[in-house]
């Protein structure tokens, strides 16, 4: 049981590419970190595990069911098992909503009820927090909002994408943590993508550089 | 700031709209009546903005005027808005060919001149509201789909719109959650900026006789009487119905420049400063 990417070569529009031949694989109940400068592809290889870019080459799994699309064209039964959080949580939280939509939309779409309240309250939101909009808060609560939208979601992968790169040594420390519990409580795998070293080194079962991801050509 | 301008080119607003509405309702005279002692009269206490070359009061006129004006107004911006919004969202969303296919088009639309093309329209349909209001929609939603297109294109790069992806969102409930709202403000800018030009062209369809008929009152036909009556002194059929079409032009101007500022969430850098 795991989200694994296999030989993928991923890149963007008429470029060479940024990945090649990289493979991945985070078993469901662990927590992978993954390192590199930036510039490397971290990202790109991050949106290519969430199905939300195609690979050039190579083919992403989760749970052993290897995807046929991305974005829109995802499985039915893939889609919503893994959730991501961005480096930016202005940029990846919709500016008109409140924290309160934010937070139920995962749940919203797929015509579940929802226990906002519950959850936000499990990532440290007081409940007076969620009326309020993306400008009206701290970045810090932004990014607490976003993993309540992430486990609102009832993934079985979480990709967090420097997630913690703008927030102080605090915030730091309680998301992490709260994504370590989650990935014990409830057996979700998650992929850590980030440059603090330390931090990687602390909460990951496993480091790995991009770098050291590269399948080298055999034969050649 | 901004909520008290609203508040002020509301006001101003309001004001004309009411006059508008009650004038001709009081005032209990037939504003088509004509009576030829009473023609040509400059404003008094008992003809308050005068009369025109048929003995009709302009202070009642002008009243519907302006109602006949800004109801072809609200429908041409609104209608305009409404296509343009629709066209522009499907050109940005879907992306690719459909894109080039919907913007080329829009463009054809564009290169031809709108009065011309809003006469073909009038011309099929002769003196009627509902051509001339078509004829001003149909002509001018190329700028509101290009702006939403563009819009759109950036948004739907955006962070939030791959969390919703990932949350499980189809195209249809990411364009109604997150992209058509999110041109909300440039819709609203379209419309206001609409409003003016859209009375302009009804007057400009009026005054070259394209319009409504004569003796049907409206900012355009009251400007296209002004010009023979003003050869021969009448001053006042001029200054009126100009003067009423460049308040109401800068009062909703005024009223959608605030009116962004009071619905367009702000920004972080701006909260800051």
């Amino acid at each position: 049981m795991s989200l694994a990417a296999h030989g993928v070569v991923a890149g963007y529009r008429r470029r060479p590419p940024v990945l090649t031949d990289v493979s991945i694989s985070v078993p469901a109940g662990t927590i992978v970190g993954l390192s590199g400068p930036s510039g490397t592809g971290k990202t790109t290889l991050a949106r290519v595990l969430a199905l939300l870019d195609a690979p050039r080459a190579g083919s992403v799994s989760v749970d052993d069911q290897v995807a046929t699309g991305t974005r829109f064209a995802v499985q039915r039964e893939l889609r919503g098992s893994v959730a991501m959080l961005f480096q930016s949580p202005r940029a990846s939280t919709d500016p008109r909503l409140s924290l309160r939509s934010i937070i139920a939309q995962p749940a919203e779409v797929a015509r579940r009820p929802v226990d906002v309240e519950g959850v936000a309250a499990r990532v440290g939101l007081t409940p007076d927090l969620l009326t309020r909009r993306p400008y009206q808060v701290s970045d810090g609560q932004l990014q607490r909002a976003c993993l309540a939208r992430a486990l609102a979601q009832g993934p079985r992968y979480l990709i967090c994408d420097e997630a913690t790169a703008m927030l102080d040594a605090a915030t730091t420390a309680t998301l992490v943590r709260l994504v370590e519990a989650e990935a014990a409580a409830q057996d979700v795998g998650v992929l850590l993508i980030s440059h603090d070293e330390e931090l990687l080194a602390a909460c990951c079962s496993q480091v790995s550089a991009l770098a050291d991801l590269r399948r080298e050509p055999a034969g050649h | 700031m901004a909520r008290r301008r609203l508040l002020v080119a509301g006001s101003v607003l309001a004001v004309v709209v009411l006059y508008a509405v009650l004038v001709p309702w009081l005032a209990g005279v037939d504003d088509r009546v004509t009576d030829f002692s009473q023609a040509r009269l400059a404003p008094s206490g008992e003809h308050l903005f005068g009369t025109d070359s048929a003995g009709r009061d302009l202070f009642v006129r002008i009243a519907s005027g302006i109602r006949t004006s800004l109801l072809v107004a609200l429908l041409c911006a609104l209608l305009a808005t409404v296509i343009g919004v629709v066209v522009g969202t499907a050109a940005g969303f879907w992306g690719g060919w459909p894109d080039r296919v919907i913007m080329r088009s829009t463009d054809a639309v564009n290169a031809l001149p709108h009065l011309l093309l809003g006469i073909v329209i009038v011309a099929m349909f002769r003196g009627s509201l509902v051509a001339i209001v078509l004829s001003i929609a149909l002509t001018h939603w190329t700028q509101v789909a290009r702006i939403v297109r563009s819009e759109i294109l950036s948004l739907r790069q955006r962070p939030f719109v791959d969390a919703a992806v990932l949350a499980g969102a189809s195209r249809r409930q990411v364009a109604v959650r997150h992209l058509v709202p999110a041109t909300a403000p440039q819709a609203l800018i379209a419309v206001v900026l609409l409003l003016p030009h859209a009375v302009w062209h009804e007057s400009t369809l009026s005054f070259l006789g394209f319009g409504l008929p004569p003796h049907e009152p409206s900012l355009g036909t009251l400007l296209e009487e002004a010009r023979s009556s003003l050869l021969l002194g009448g001053w006042w059929t001029l200054v009126f119905p100009a003067a009423v079409l460049v308040v109401v032009t800068l009062a909703v101007a005024f009223a959608g420049q605030a009116l962004r500022k009071v619905i367009t969430p702000p920004q972080p850098s701006e909260l800051r400063l």
